[in-house]
């Protein structure tokens, strides 16, 4: 059945007026708006927006965290025909000038005055943003700037307006059509510009439904929305999938509060990216160190027996009487109080996407009882591509195709999706469009990977980023950066990686390590550092990373296609690669080429054989301003395999 | 940006003298402090900045001179009688109850405004109920201004320091004081908390309408959210008015620099 946004909320307003719509944590208490609130709420904000000016097909930005008057103003922009832009909201003013310039836009709805002096800075250089209007007024009451005005004005007027006009409101969702664009969503994009992802109502609603259908969601399903709302895996679960199923939607106090928060809402429908499993992890292993000797005993016996059985029984297989009795009892002391310690006692459904994910962490969340599940898509695609049954999830692969989907696989590896989630377009980018959306219908991922035996996807890197060793021993051998980057990142005291290899004789690294993680180790070692760059640059530490690269060399040498990627030499960096230097993609990918030119000198020393390089670089700071940080780094020597080959 | 409206005289200081044995610890203070502005104490260590903040304060006794408040004169008030008329303060080293949470530090602000007696409050029965409720919700809006919503049940001595200075700060906001008077707010803080103390002291200012005494030695701070600044240098005013003033003072300078013989 073809709908829309503002259609489908009115239908929840009516079919269930008091059921709680969208919850928001203030003043320490979970403040309940109900769909018929939230219905009025849109009415009021739409009215309120018309009476601004707001035109059909107009874009209006949207800049702040998961706030429920914030998902209404999307809402009420989309009755209006209008097309709500969600950025992320820890970008800088500068990433927000592209976006404003682009799609000229007027209108912009921002959280607070940390997003309101972003907006005034950005107007210097689109002085056509002519309305901001603020949801939080704190530190705002001094400001006095043309066009600057509160959502609550805002929503005053458009409440005079609705009693006057009863009908306006209604007469409006009725005229946006479902193959009407819903909302543009900029893609960060590793290299140049971003790329504005326009979603037509139609796209986002289908997806969302076969999202839902594959996971039987219900209107009973909790949701916390934590993540940027700009992102699309937050819009489609605290957004499309809001509508489409009527679930709540949970907003966090704020993002210190996120895990506090999670486990007074004990979500029953998740999604993290993997880093936030790694870091919840994390945190417990940490704990657990610092348990008595009975728990930590207690804990390591079953955490033994979970990593045994747990991911069979996930699986729905047998796992044995006495294993299920064991199991049974370690529930009651281990999983259970670790699932409502992580707030996932009520999880049935939880997914992770974005990134590969180490096996081990996959499974220790399967182990104890989670069901945790991987899915494929991007915001090209409306997310949902790919998903992983109940039972048959892996680590390495990222599942089937669900419904009305269809993959193929090109002759150079990438992977085509034929789908009815598919963008309409790159916004005023018809080259960029043509390039990804072939005429026959098939949209380019620009991801390599295969279809294994059992049918689920696999996806092994970037099309253009698997190059080839180019002289020595392994001379035209297959390099994947991405794969190599992934197994060292499953350990936990690697943070983030950047391999080269490609047309060289070797594969290299630069390597973070996780300060938390090996801060803790560091202490427990009584190694004594000042901070992140001393901890980086300690021979301890060298050698504790080389033991990572040499077990990932020892696996890679097992593989066929990719033994020639071993790494040769790797150097830890004394500085977190961080997005606002430009070194990693607001999702928090690794921009391989910009960190290559930026760090040039570590490049070469790597592949010139030297023992240490002096580097200084400049760094960022969140308030805009820039420094500089030098270190001398040292260089080392990894130990490499020789291939094993299959036996035949 | 519209200008804030300053308003009359709220407090008044007149030729106050503070003597500890031979020790002349102020000499013949005066100055005023008029609503809704941002009053600095400043000078060099022991020039009395604190014993002058202990004196409106009401807690020391100033041998000579007197304090007006709102148009009714004292000579010698007890601390007491001053929280009660609205005056709250911060502490330069932290008086906060180290193994209590962050809202039961803060609840403690509103002590002086709870009506019921303590058997009912103890008991939380009948109207003292209600009454918590209606106090909690006062503190946490406090909570939420101040953006400790993530620490409200750690207790407070588990914080780091620059929260626990915003916790005092919760505490003293807690009583909806007129003034504020803030001993050394951004003492031991690094720059980052500074500047978020900074934020808080102008929003304090602006959003509750409170006027705010504060000492400070952080000078840069001084100059950029003071009205006016009161300078003491061995327990006697060298300078007073607005930062390009004091700044232009050749006592204060003289002061602070040392003078070239």
């Amino acid at each position: 059945m073809l709908t829309t946004f503002p259609r489908l909320l009115l239908k929840h307003a009516t079919e269930r007026a008091s059921a709680p719509a969208m919850r928001e944590k203030e003043y320490g208490i979970w403040q309940t708006h109900s769909w018929a609130d939230m219905a009025a709420l849109v009415e009021q904000i739409a009215c309120g927006l018309h009476q601004a000016g707001l035109q059909r097909h107009e874009h209006i930005i949207i800049v702040g965290a998961n706030r429920p008057r914030l998902y209404a103003t999307m809402l009420a922009a989309q009755s209006l025909g209008a097309i709500p832009v969600p950025l992320y909201q820890d970008a800088v003013a500068a990433e927000c000038v592209f976006p404003i310039t682009n799609a000229d836009v007027r209108f912009a709805l921002v959280e607070d005055q940390e997003q309101v002096d972003k907006m005034l800075e950005v107007r210097e250089k689109c002085p056509q943003l002519s309305h901001i209007f603020f949801d939080d007024p704190r530190g705002l009451r001094k400001y006095v700037e043309n066009g600057l005005a509160a959502l609550d004005e805002l929503i005053a007027a458009g409440k005079v307006f609705a009693t006057q006009h009863p009908e306006f409101f209604r007469g409006e969702v009725d005229k946006v059509q479902p193959d009407d664009v819903a909302a543009m969503f900029f893609t960060s994009g590793t290299t140049g510009n971003p790329k504005g992802v326009v979603h037509t109502h139609a796209t986002l609603i289908d997806r969302g439904q076969a999202g839902a259908e594959f996971d039987k969601l219900s209107p009973n399903e909790e949701v916390l929305a934590y993540l940027p709302p700009a992102w699309i895996g937050q819009n489609i679960f605290s957004y499309a999938q809001w509508l489409v199923c009527g679930y709540v939607v949970n907003c966090p106090e704020s993002a210190a509060t996120v895990t506090i928060d999670l486990k007074e809402i004990g979500p029953t429908y998740y999604f993290a990216p993997p880093r936030v499993f790694e870091g919840l992890l994390t945190s417990v292993m940490i704990r657990m160190e610092d348990a008595g000797a009975l728990k930590r005993r207690m804990f390591h016996f079953f955490m033994d027996l979970a990593k045994r059985v747990g991911p069979t029984r996930m699986d729905g297989k047998s796992i044995g009487a006495g294993n299920s009795i064991l199991y049974a009892l370690g529930n009651l002391m281990v999983y259970g109080p670790l699932r409502n310690n992580l707030g996932m006692s009520r999880v049935r459904v939880a997914y992770t996407a974005g990134e590969a994910i180490g096996p081990d962490l996959f499974s220790f969340y399967r182990s104890i009882g989670i069901n945790l599940k991987q899915l494929y898509g991007s915001t090209e695609t409306a997310v949902f591509v790919c998903l992983q049954p109940d039972n048959e999830a892996r680590a390495d692969t990222v599942g089937v195709p669900c419904r009305g989907v269809e993959i193929k696989v090109a002759d150079d590896g990438e992977i085509l999706v034929k789908s009815p989630g598919l963008l309409k377009e790159y916004y005023k980018n018809p080259a960029a469009t043509a390039e990804v959306l072939t005429a026959d219908g098939w949209y380019h991922t620009s991801d390599a990977g295969f279809l294994d035996a059992h049918g689920h996807l696999k996806i092994i890197d970037r099309v253009k980023d698997v190059g080839r060793i180019k002289g020595g021993s392994n001379d035209g051998a297959m390099f994947a950066p991405k794969y190599v980057e992934n197994k060292l990142k499953f350990f936990p005291q690697i943070k983030e990686v950047v391999a080269y290899g490609d047309q060289r004789e070797k594969v290299c690294v630069m390597i973070n390590i996780d300060f938390d993680a090996v801060g803790n180790w560091a202490e427990r070692q009584n190694l004594p550092y000042a901070g992140y760059t001393d901890l980086a640059q300690k021979p301890e530490v060298y050698q504790l990373i080389k033991e990572c690269v040499e077990k990932v060399n020892a696996d890679l040498s097992i593989d066929e296609l990719l033994a020639g990627s071993q790494v040769s030499r790797f150097l830890v960096l004394h500085k977190e690669l961080d997005a606002d230097d430009g070194e990693l993609t607001r999702t928090n990918k690794v921009r391989r080429g910009f960190i290559a030119d930026k760090y040039q000198p570590l490049v070469d020393a790597l592949y010139g054989g030297k023992t240490e390089q002096f580097i200084e670089t400049v760094v960022k700071f969140e308030d805009g301003r820039s420094g500089s940080v030098s270190a001398t780094l040292k260089i080392s020597d990894a130990k490499t395999f020789a291939p094993v080959k299959a036996a035949a | 940006m519209s200008q804030k409206q300053i308003g009359d005289v709220i407090l008044d200081v007149n030729n106050i003298s503070l003597r500890f044995g031979g020790v002349n610890a102020l000499t013949d203070i005066s100055f005023n402090v008029k609503e809704h502005e941002i009053r600095a104490i400043i000078g060099p260590n022991g020039a009395g900045k604190s014993s002058m903040l202990n004196c409106i304060n009401g807690v020391y006794t100033p041998q000579e001179g007197s304090i007006t408040f709102r148009g009714q004169t004292f000579s010698h008030m007890n601390s007491r009688q001053v929280a009660e008329m609205g005056v709250a303060r911060t502490f330069q080293n932290l008086a906060l109850f180290k193994g209590m949470s962050v809202i039961d530090n803060i609840m403690t602000g509103r002590n002086l405004k709870i009506k019921s007696n303590i058997f009912l409050q103890a008991l939380r029965i009948g109207p003292a109920e209600k009454e918590e409720t209606r106090h909690r919700e006062y503190v946490e809006h406090i909570i939420d201004f101040l953006e400790i919503q993530a620490f409200r049940k750690t207790p407070v001595g588990q914080l780091p320091y620059g929260l626990q200075k915003r916790v005092d700060l919760g505490r003293a906001l807690a009583m909806e004081p007129q003034v504020l008077l803030l001993d050394e707010p951004m003492a031991g803080m690094n720059v980052e908390e500074k500047q978020d103390m900074c934020r808080f002291v102008l929003d304090v200012n602006d959003e509750f309408g409170s006027t705010i005494v504060l000492i400070e030695h952080d000078m840069g701070v001084v100059m950029d959210i003071s009205d006016r600044v009161v300078v003491l240098d061995y327990g006697k005013k060298i300078g007073d008015g607005t930062p390009e003033e004091v700044r232009s003072n050749e006592d204060v300078i003289s002061a602070y620099l040392g003078t070239s013989h």
